[in-house]
């Protein structure tokens, strides 16, 4: 069409010619795509700081009233209303600042990890769920604000208290990464341990076994009656370590975890941990863990375990909502710390898992630090705490607010449990600092082949110690201790 | 005028190229050389760190796992999938009786059959897999319901939960949900072939089998070998991510048994904060990509009949 007669050489383009030229052509249009393209780690420039507030008693922070916030929640377990109720008070008390921006999702990496690439983050994110950001990497990589402000701001309640003064023991420890700095704060506070219906219990005319040989007993009478002692989330073999890891400290005392945090060498090879895994060995080579259980994720094993075809589960202070679709009206939940093993423990009856969850952070580059602050502030006020828990159950890092309202069956044998732990709460950090060590290795590859039978309790401790040293000599893998 | 045919003919080139240079060959080159570096996924900054990922790649075992499996998915779906969807397209077609007017045909009910092979196509493969997560549950699942229904009480698998069988359960339901597609596509193949050839056979005394191998087989050469690239495209990657990811312990496990190279490198992505590890293993799945579509080219190249 183009070729006319007219030209000396009319004989048009060759197939070969054409070819080479567009190649030609797609070579020179890729740099100007390149640069078109917003390069996944280009950015940076990205956002700019709102001016700061005049700093007055009602306003400790220094928040920018007119300036904007923006806050994402992790959709999950918990639900986001308490989140939306707590920023109509900051606009409230903000009445020059636009609305609050609310998100609530439940892919917090996919949504955010491109804007913490851009340099242009919202200004407080609830980073939760399964795809929560890794903190450890965050913390190393600089993006999250320090909370110190926040904390030594006075309460909502009582200007003559400190925020850190309201919280409950361990919160403002567990956000430490990075020595003096807290990088986050846990806003719901989780009791772990072992979960039971004191109904099923009753027919059984037990009490829970305090100790080990209790323990079998109560099983192998269970059994009789075609009855489980235990189910675990079989696929998901990390829940193990809710009523194993307390149940270690219980043995070998505080430092057994503590070590193990540090990933110190033969950390794992301590006698506490393998008594504690021979005895976990012992209830599945017995046949008291209900059968086909490493078959079963979390909600298949709780709805066994609410159906009253095992005893006790190892689990959160969640399930009481997770599983309240299959739970009968009279099982009667209750949490208790795990059984010791015998009189030689160190830690008495009663040693218990608790800690934050809900990991809320303030990123760096956020442009509304000081408003991200505040509306924590809000939020760890008794008034927003009491309706968290009102709304999902679980008590908040907010030393309190369970006054005035009723509680549920779980979530008053928590406050019960928590009461008799009083000084003996630990902390296992390797969930919030070694990610993939934790869940991974020595859940699923560990415990969960333990627990399956397909390993001994010794083959168990060797090759999670093998994970805990890979990792340890990993220098891709940021190192945090216990302090 | 010969200046402006090139101008014209670039003009229509020049759009779809740099479409697919900017969202095609850029990323590939992104990803390549963010295989170099130490980024995290979760900052800006990263630094080059030569060949550091290559060399934690080359000893890392869940690697290799993720590897093989991945290679005996794309070796073993395609077999399975298109040699079952291949027999049960046959019997719908020309494997049935002759019967009384049409001396080729297929089996009785043949038009159920193929609705009801295509329906796990409309279902999405999350779906697909919740389901089956719930059919091998061992406690109270249907297969292991259904074995003890029959008086197999003792046979009562962990499935899933077995690093033994676990990679079978889950290319077990690949299988199911892909088959029918293909089933549709080798029975538009077939019915393009022309009766006559079937017919002609018939007379000269050949059995269904020999049709099948005779006729069939090489008339379907060109669709079965692109269901063959599809099948491997699908084994290798997003489908066998998604079964694997929302079924299997861990996921990926028991003890890695069932772990892909498409979930490593989103675990290592979107988990553990190391998007660079993460380009190194694409790297790596892309060279199986390129190499198993390379392999079933050569494979199939011949001349095309026309018919």
């Amino acid at each position: 069409m183009g070729s006319t007669p007219g030209h000396p050489n009319g004989g048009g383009i060759g197939r070969r010619d054409l070819i080479k030229r567009s190649a030609a052509l797609g070579l020179a249009a890729l740099p100007a795509a390149g640069f078109l393209s917003a390069c996944a780690s280009g950015g940076g420039a990205g956002g700019s700081k709102v001016e700061k507030g005049e700093v007055t008693k009602t306003n400790p922070l220094g928040v920018n009233g007119t300036a904007a916030l923006e806050v994402v929640i992790f959709d999950g377990g918990f639900g986001q209303q308490y989140a939306i109720d707590a920023e109509r008070k900051y606009n409230a008390a903000f009445p020059g600042a636009p609305k609050v921006t609310h998100k609530a999702t439940q892919k917090i990496q996919s949504e955010l990890q491109p804007r913490f690439n851009g340099g242009t983050p919202p200004d407080l994110i609830d980073n939760s769920g399964a795809e929560q950001m890794d903190m450890g990497v965050l913390v190393g990589k600089k993006q999250l604000a320090d909370l110190t402000p926040l904390l030594d701001a006075p309460s909502i309640d009582d200007p003559g208290r400190k925020v850190r003064d309201t919280l409950r023991p361990g919160i403002v420890e567990m956000g430490r990464f990075d020595g003096a700095p807290v990088r986050v704060l846990y806003y719901a506070y989780t009791v772990y341990g072992v979960w039971y219906s004191r109904t099923a219990l009753d027919r059984l005319d037990a009490r829970y076994p305090e100790t080990w040989d209790e323990m079998l007993a109560l099983c192998e009478k269970a059994k009789k009656q075609g009855v489980a002692g235990w189910t675990y989330a079989g696929k998901h073999p990390y829940y193990l370590p809710f009523s194993l890891y307390p149940f270690i400290a219980k043995i070998g005392g505080r430092e057994v975890l503590e070590s193990i945090d540090n990933l110190e060498p033969n950390a794992w090879k301590h006698p506490a941990v393998k008594a504690a895994f021979e005895a976990y060995d012992e209830l599945q080579r017995k046949g008291y863990v209900l059968k086909g259980t490493p078959g079963l994720d979390h909600i298949q094993s709780q709805t066994a375990w609410t159906k009253g075809r095992a005893l006790f589960i190892p689990n959160g202070s969640w399930v009481e909502n997770e599983a309240a679709g299959t739970m009968p009206e009279d099982f009667d939940l209750a949490v208790a710390a795990p059984s010791g093993l015998d009189a030689s423990d160190r830690m008495p009856f009663g040693t218990l898992w608790a800690s934050g969850g809900e990991p809320f952070i303030v990123p760096a580059k956020a442009r509304n630090v000081e408003g991200g602050m505040e509306q924590l502030r809000i939020m760890l006020g008794e008034e927003s705490s009491r309706n968290f828990t009102r709304q999902v159950k679980s008590l908040t890092a907010f030393d309190g607010g369970t006054d005035g309202i009723e509680l549920t069956p779980g979530l008053e044998s928590g406050l019960a449990a928590l009461e008799k732990a009083g000084e003996n709460v630990v902390n296992p950090r390797l969930p919030d600092w070694y990610v993939k060590l934790q869940k991974e290795q020595i859940g699923v590859a560990g415990l969960g082949e333990m627990m399956a039978g397909r390993l001994t309790p010794a083959e168990a401790v060797g090759r999670i110690q093998g994970f805990a040293d890979r990792a340890a000599q990993d220098p891709s893998v940021r190192k945090y201790r216990h302090r | 005028m010969q200046h402006g045919k090139y101008r014209f003919i670039a003009g229509f080139l020049a759009a779809p190229l740099a479409l697919y240079a900017l969202f095609v060959v850029w990323p590939f080159v992104q990803s390549i050389y963010y295989s170099f570096t130490d980024w995290t996924g979760l900052s800006p900054d990263f630094s080059l760190v030569g060949l550091d990922n290559y060399a934690r790649l080359w000893d890392d075992d869940v690697f290799w796992a993720s590897l093989r499996h991945s290679l005996l998915f794309a070796l073993l779906l395609p077999v399975l999938t298109i040699g079952l969807a291949l027999f049960f397209a046959f019997m719908i077609n020309v494997g049935g009786r002759p019967r009384r007017g049409a001396a080729v045909s297929g089996v009785r009910g043949s038009s159920f059959y193929k609705i009801a092979y295509f329906f796990p196509q409309v279902l999405s493969i999350a779906i697909v897999a919740l389901l089956f997560q719930f059919a091998y549950n061992p406690e109270s699942g249907a297969i292991n319901s259904g074995l003890r229904a029959v008086g197999l009480g003792g046979v009562q698998p962990l499935w899933l939960g077995d690093p033994d069988l676990a990679l079978w359960c889950v290319m077990a339901v690949l299988v199911w949900s892909t088959v029918g597609f293909f089933v549709v596509l080798f029975s538009a193949g077939m019915a393009s072939i022309p009766r006559d050839f079937y017919e002609a056979a018939l007379l000269d005394g050949a059995g269904r089998i020999t049709t099948f191998f005779r006729i069939t087989l090489p008339l379907l050469r060109d669709t079965i070998q692109s269901g063959w690239v599809y099948m491997g495209i699908l084994a290798l990657g997003a489908e066998s991510f998604a079964v694997v990811q929302i079924m299997t312990t861990g996921p990926g496990g028991p003890d890695y048994s069932t772990t892909v190279l498409v979930l490593y490198v989103y675990q290592s992505a979107f988990r553990d904060g190391a998007a660079a590890y993460a380009t190194t293993i694409g790297v790596a799945l892309l060279v199986v990509t390129l190499a198993f579509a390379a392999a079933v080219m050569r494979l199939g190249r011949r001349e095309r009949l026309e018919y």
